[in-house]
């Protein structure tokens, strides 16, 4: 194909007919083909309008202003079963889902790179007891260790009449963990402006700090500075406050009730089990994306470190790691977008999220089971993209620059 | 899950490149197969369960294998599709079940919005609540506060949340896709209170760990009839489903059994013929065999037969007649005339 081609174009005259232009002949089996395709929706579609008709089911997306008419344990919005819609439900599932993920993918980062580094200590034990969490965990699926998280964590706990009381006004039982409830006085804006100023006195010091050490080399204590001014001043802030009568912040205890622990802030036990079930299942595979990503760096980069004077925390920290990021953000991107896909498990362990409240309860109430599906995966699309996007730019930024 | 999620790409995949239905298009695919599929419960003592040997019994399984020994004058050519409530209509609505017959609450949204038909109550039920016997509860109204267990997708999960309301009380709602999963969650420890129909409760709570620290509150919630539901749409197949529940209910009346209803052929009772098509043709107005009635209630028996052996007396579940009593004894089963 290709040789004659060269031939033709070699041998032709400049102007043949158009039938036999390559150019032309591809795109015309591509608008073809799209034609092909967005013919091949429209009757799909016409066809599902035509045959929902027929079947008299209600079509449509007006579903979402009718009232819901069932409670839903976990909602960060206001919802009520007399007062809220579907579309209310359709919210309350998404930030369910939501928070979960961006809780998830926090913790699973943090643990992910502590055993990825781990496996490769020097210490025998430390990175064989890595790679034995590795290999067990990644290989059992994830609906199987859900499940053992839930039943696990509902099975030891307590009855709620007898509580396990850990202090602070913290408890738990087998309705979940209950904690004290902070209320915000009207000032609490003095405790918020605090934080302000100490988050830009350490943005401006430790600009200074590093101007510093590149004309000086002299170093300073970036980091106990930044302690002191981030959380140091505002807790000092609220004490002093507190002494003289004006405490910004007061809490709510949970007290005990007839059946369970009223008041207070709960997290519930469907909760917990799925972002254990999440952040340590996804842990592992980030973990082997850490070591590959380390294992890139060549072994000259830590030997020249090491021979600057750099310790091993350091030069981990100032050389090995910045270098890895450029291996290890593209497939931890994955890792993300696959935690919070799986966020959708939750439906076997009743956590209400996305999939739980919208593709479950919802879409069986209304019926409408391609609006629901239809949207649900728009959801899952967006979501996916936004974090990508993020990452990209976050890529970008730790990627090799040529000089 | 991957279960629903299958009958939902089904649902969708079958509703995108479907044609419509014509007259009588169930029972001939139905014929055509071989087989009637029915859609049945997951796994509900009484009316929906497999057993070890993977035979399905129950109230509403013996419905499915009615239909079929009217078809085929066979109760085995039925193919049970086990289904979590979220998934059951969805499976209906897209062609992957002839029937559903599973313990389906009719309700007007569901007869008008979902493209369904109820064309008969086999149960009348209502909702109540279990709670473990050591909370010291003697009724529902003293469930103020606590957390309840309850199966997502169904009337249950509303009425509750109606309830809950009317009632002024709070509650905390943990909400479970399949029965099996409910009533784990609520054994285990999770809630205070699991809540589903008083014929589920009684059946729950014979897998209970141990059936005997829970009880049943005396409180009926709400009105809960049962029935099969069928595709909006194909009346003739309606028709069939109507008139297959109506005849064990017209046989018990009749006192057509199981037993004698071969010596009941050659009765004088004009309403006994008409039923066992000794007289008229009446089976073939609906697409089946004259002696349409006789198949069903030879291999499968009538009503009374049925509910005394699958929830009745006969069964570990000893649920009396009550509502589901015929109309001549005071209850609400009331068969409909063949003639």
């Amino acid at each position: 194909m290709n040789s004659v081609q060269t031939a033709v174009s070699q041998t032709s005259p400049p102007k043949k007919s158009v039938l036999y232009d390559p150019k032309v002949r591809g795109a015309f089996y591509q608008v073809v083909l799209v034609i092909a395709i967005i013919a091949l929706f429209y009757v799909a579609a016409t066809n599902a309008i035509e045959n929902l008709q027929r079947a008299k089911i209600a079509s449509g997306f007006g579903f979402l202003n009718n009232t819901a008419g069932f409670d839903i344990s976990q909602t960060l919005i206001q919802f009520s079963a007399a007062g809220s819609t579907y579309g209310d439900a359709f919210i309350v599932g998404l930030l369910n889902t939501l928070i979960v993920s961006a809780i998830g993918v926090f913790f699973t980062t943090l643990l992910g790179f502590l055993v990825g580094i781990a496996r490769l200590s020097k210490n025998w034990m430390v990175a064989k007891v890595a790679m034995v969490y590795v290999e067990v965990l990644r290989n059992i699926p994830l609906l199987v260790q859900l499940l053992f998280w839930y039943i696990a964590v509902l099975g030891t706990l307590p009855q709620p009449r007898n509580s396990l009381e850990m202090g602070a006004g913290f408890y738990l039982n087998s309705r979940g963990l209950f904690m004290a409830k902070p209320l915000w006085a009207s000032n609490i804006g003095i405790l918020v402006g605090v934080l302000v100023l100490g988050l830009i006195g350490t943005f401006i010091y430790r600009r200074w700090a590093r101007k510093q050490q590149e004309q000086t080399g002299r170093q300073y204590p970036v980091g106990k500075v930044t302690l002191a001014l981030v959380f140091g001043l505002p807790i000092l802030t609220w004490i002093v406050l507190a002494l003289v009568g004006a405490n910004p912040i007061g809490f709510e205890l949970p007290r005990k009730g007839t059946f369970n622990l009223t008041g207070g802030m709960q997290i519930l036990p469907e909760f917990v089990a799925l972002l254990l079930g999440l952040v340590t299942y996804t842990a592992a595979f980030i973990a082997e994306v850490v070591r590959a990503g380390i294992l890139a760096v060549s072994k000259g980069q830590s030997e020249a470190a090491g021979s600057l004077g750099l310790t091993p925390g350091q030069t981990l920290r100032l050389v090995v790691i910045p270098q890895a990021m450029r291996v290890i953000i593209p497939p931890l991107t994955s890792q993300y977008l696959n935690l919070t896909k799986n966020s959708s498990l939750a439906v076997a362990i009743g956590y209400p999220d996305l999939v739980q409240v919208f593709m479950g309860t919802v879409l069986n109430q209304t019926g409408q089971a391609i609006e629901v599906v239809v949207i649900t995966m728009g959801v899952y699309l967006t979501i996916s993209l936004l974090t990508s996007f993020f990452m990209n730019i976050y890529n970008r930024r730790v990627a090799i620059v040529e000089r | 899950m991957k279960k629903a999620l299958v009958s939902i790409a089904f649902g969708l995949t079958a509703s995108l490149f479907a044609t419509g239905a014509s007259a009588q298009a169930t029972l001939n695919s139905v014929k055509q197969k071989g087989f009637l599929t029915c859609g049945s419960n997951t796994g509900l003592a009484g009316f929906g369960q497999p057993d070890a040997q993977g035979g399905w019994t129950g109230l509403d399984v013996d419905l499915c294998r009615a239909i079929a020994a009217a078809i085929f004058d066979d109760p085995t050519k039925v193919r049970y599709i086990p289904l979590a409530a979220k998934d059951r209509f969805t499976a209906l609505q897209s062609g992957e079940v002839d029937v559903l017959s599973r313990n389906s609450t009719a309700t007007m949204s569901r007869d008008t919005q979902l493209g369904l038909d109820f064309p008969v109550i086999n149960y009348f039920d209502g909702q109540g609540f279990m709670v473990r016997k050591k909370l010291g509860v003697s009724s529902a109204k003293e469930l103020n506060g606590a957390s309840i267990c309850t199966q997502q997708g169904t009337t249950t999960e509303l009425n509750l949340a109606d309830y809950f309301r009317a009632n002024n009380m709070k509650y905390e709602v943990v909400a479970f896709a399949t029965s099996d999963e409910t009533f784990k969650a609520y054994d285990a420890g999770r809630c205070d209170a699991f809540t589903t129909d008083a014929s589920g409760l009684y059946a729950e709570r014979l897998r209970a760990s141990a059936p005997d620290d829970h009880i049943v509150l005396p409180e009926i919630i709400s009105k809960e009839p049962l029935g099969p539901a069928v595709r909006h749409g194909d009346n003739n197949w309606g028709d069939i489903v109507r008139w297959t529940h109506n005849a064990m209910l017209n046989a018990e009346e009749l006192g057509v059994t199981k037993a004698n209803v071969d010596q009941m052929k050659t009765s004088d009772n004009p309403e006994i013929k008409r039923l066992l098509g000794t007289e008229g043709k009446f089976g073939e107005a609906v697409g089946l065999t004259n002696d349409w009635a006789v198949r069903i209630i030879k291999h499968v028996g009538n009503y009374g037969e049925s509910f005394e052996k699958n929830v009745g007396e006969g069964s570990r579940l000893k649920i009396k007649r009550g509502q589901n009593a015929l109309w001549t004894k005071g209850g609400l089963q009331y068969g409909i005339p063949v003639r």
